[in-house]
């Protein structure tokens, strides 16, 4: 059977460019980029050149780059290590469960936090992030892209204000980094995470943007690698795929963006096609080209994904059945869904090797499978 | 899995954990060779997820052309183990569908006019009680 990859936004596949670039770091380049000796300079240099390009795609400096295990570690870096006892830090509902977790822990810890509310569309209003400021407010934290329902964030307005009131900007960029244009010094951001399995580099690495001058307290002690900041022997082939995959990303962005947005439209137009069915997130350019998000009425998203599996396609869902705590996703709830609604839901994120021939395989598989999941469903249109 | 019309029994039963629900359809008629009562046939109709829906759908084998007092011997772990096996997080989904049958089995009694187990009556109680709850869930907003 014919495999369908939709699912992009969980992970990618590693880029063959990538994988031939990070392949000597595994065998005759091994040094210890802390080693004086001629490996550890072989493995310096290598790991130097990728902080060089990592900066350059968000216009930062290479020694503000922090690289480490992903955009998990970098979100808790990013929040634990900038806010203490006694202060107040904004977010938002619907962040990556990696800052929320995260803001939670600091409010056991004396940590006072915020979390906006959003509109339909996933939106965080800044006139609400303007009200929530207060005297001790050290931090605010919200997501560049939205990682279920595709929502762009005005990043650059909540970076203006922030940046007025002397408040420190984290964004996880996660979902945004190497697709769209991310600018640090426009956009104002203080701290940005970014990772290397979203945009077809290696799983387990990452990074975090820290602007100039930021003082951190590091997660993780040891050697005084990464400027103290995080300790640990560099990663220095999932580093330099890092690397790889920004100017790769870099150079097709634009492209990109066409090629898959065009597809992405063409999928949710005729998907919406399929009665009592609607779309999750925004319309037009508040929206991530490569997600699409759809409720199905009646339904259930687990079942769904399974039925799509069952004929080659893979995707994802919010629904509480496939989460590990039963609960339907808080995005889904936040941008104010029922619990039937979350239920259903069906995320599909297209990518680099997305063709149209897959998206009219999947627009042709995907009704019949709704069709029968309704039929079995003691739920229905009163 | 599905409807029947004109069913002798119909039991509706949710799931409080992650708002699953499941409307149980039984037939009843009498075995031929015995003159036993027994469930003819059974369907279910199933909003969850896919474990939800292969235990209700493996309940209906496990009970049909079984005796009313069979059918309300079956247990969640039965059910189970009919599937296979489930993982801890998806065991409630096989309470779900024996407690399905159990209320099919209730609604029956009580359209027909007979007589109802003293436990039966007590797990239809437990049973409605949750329905609702999740039925305010489902339906919210």
């Amino acid at each position: 059977m014919k495999k369908i990859y939709m699912d992009y936004a969980a992970t990618t596949p590693v880029d063959p460019e990538v994988l031939k670039a990070m392949r000597p770091f595994f065998s005759r380049r091994y040094g210890n980029a802390s080693s004086l000796h001629s490996f550890g300079q072989d493995a310096r240099k290598a790991v130097e050149g990728a902080r060089e390009i990592v900066a350059g795609m968000i216009n930062a400096e290479p020694g503000e780059i922090i690289f480490l295990s992903g955009g998990s570690e970098a979100d808790n870096l990013a929040v634990k290590g900038s806010v203490k006892q006694g202060n107040h830090m904004i977010t938002t509902a619907i962040e990556h469960p990696a800052v929320l977790r995260a803001c939670e822990y600091l409010e056991k810890n004396g940590v006072e936090v915020t979390y906006l509310p959003v509109d339909r569309d996933g939106f965080v209003s800044v006139q609400d992030l303007k009200d929530a400021m207060r005297k001790e407010t050290k931090l605010v934290s919200v997501m560049f892209v939205n990682n279920e329902i595709g929502t762009i964030e005005p990043i650059e307005d909540i970076g203006k204000i922030c940046r007025q009131k002397g408040v420190l900007f984290h964004t996880d960029a996660v979902q945004a980094f190497g697709k769209i244009p991310v600018d640090v010094k426009k956009m104002n951001i203080d701290m940005l995470s970014g990772s290397g399995h979203k945009i077809y580099g290696p799983k387990g690495v990452g990074f975090l943007y820290v602007r100039k001058g930021i003082g951190l307290a590091p997660l993780i002690h040891g050697g005084s690698q990464e400027n103290s900041r995080r300790a640990g022997t560099e990663n220095a082939a999932g580093i330099v795929g890092l690397g790889k995959a920004c100017e790769i990303a870099k150079e097709n962005m634009d492209l990109e963006q066409e090629r898959i947005g065009k597809l992405r439209d063409y999928l949710i137009e005729n998907a919406l096609k399929i009665p009592d069915t609607g779309l999750n997130g925004p319309r037009g350019e508040g929206r991530i080209y490569n997600n699409a998000n759809f409720s199905f009425s009646f339904i259930e998203g687990e079942a769904l994904v399974m039925r799509l599996d069952d004929r080659g396609i893979a995707a994802s869902t919010g629904s509480a059945c496939s989460s590990k705590n039963l609960k339907p996703s808080h995005v889904l709830t936040g941008i104010g869904l029922t619990h039937e609604q979350a239920h259903g839901s069906l995320r599909v994120s297209l990518g680099r090797h997305t063709t149209r021939e897959e998206v009219d395989y999947f627009l042709k598989v995907l009704p019949g499978i709704v069709k029968d999941l309704r039929r079995i469903s003691p739920l229905g249109r009163k | 899995m599905g409807r029947i019309e004109n069913a002798d029994g119909v039991g509706k039963v949710g799931n409080p954990q992650c708002g699953d629900l499941m409307q149980v359809y039984i037939k009843v008629g009498k075995n031929r060779q015995y003159g036993k009562e027994i469930i003819k046939d059974v369907k279910v109709q199933t909003f969850g997820c896919i474990a939800a829906i292969a235990t209700s759908s493996a309940t209906t084998e496990m009970v049909k052309g079984k005796t009313i007092e069979e059918a309300l011997k079956l247990t969640k772990e039965g059910v189970r183990d009919k599937v296979g096996g489930l993982p801890a997080i998806k065991f409630h989904c096989s309470v779900l569908a024996v407690d399905g049958i159990k209320e099919a089995i209730y609604d029956f009694l009580k359209k027909a006019g007979r007589p109802v187990p003293d436990d039966l009556e007590k797990e239809h109680e437990r049973i409605s009680r949750v329905v609702k709850e999740v039925e305010k869930r489902v339906h919210a907003h």
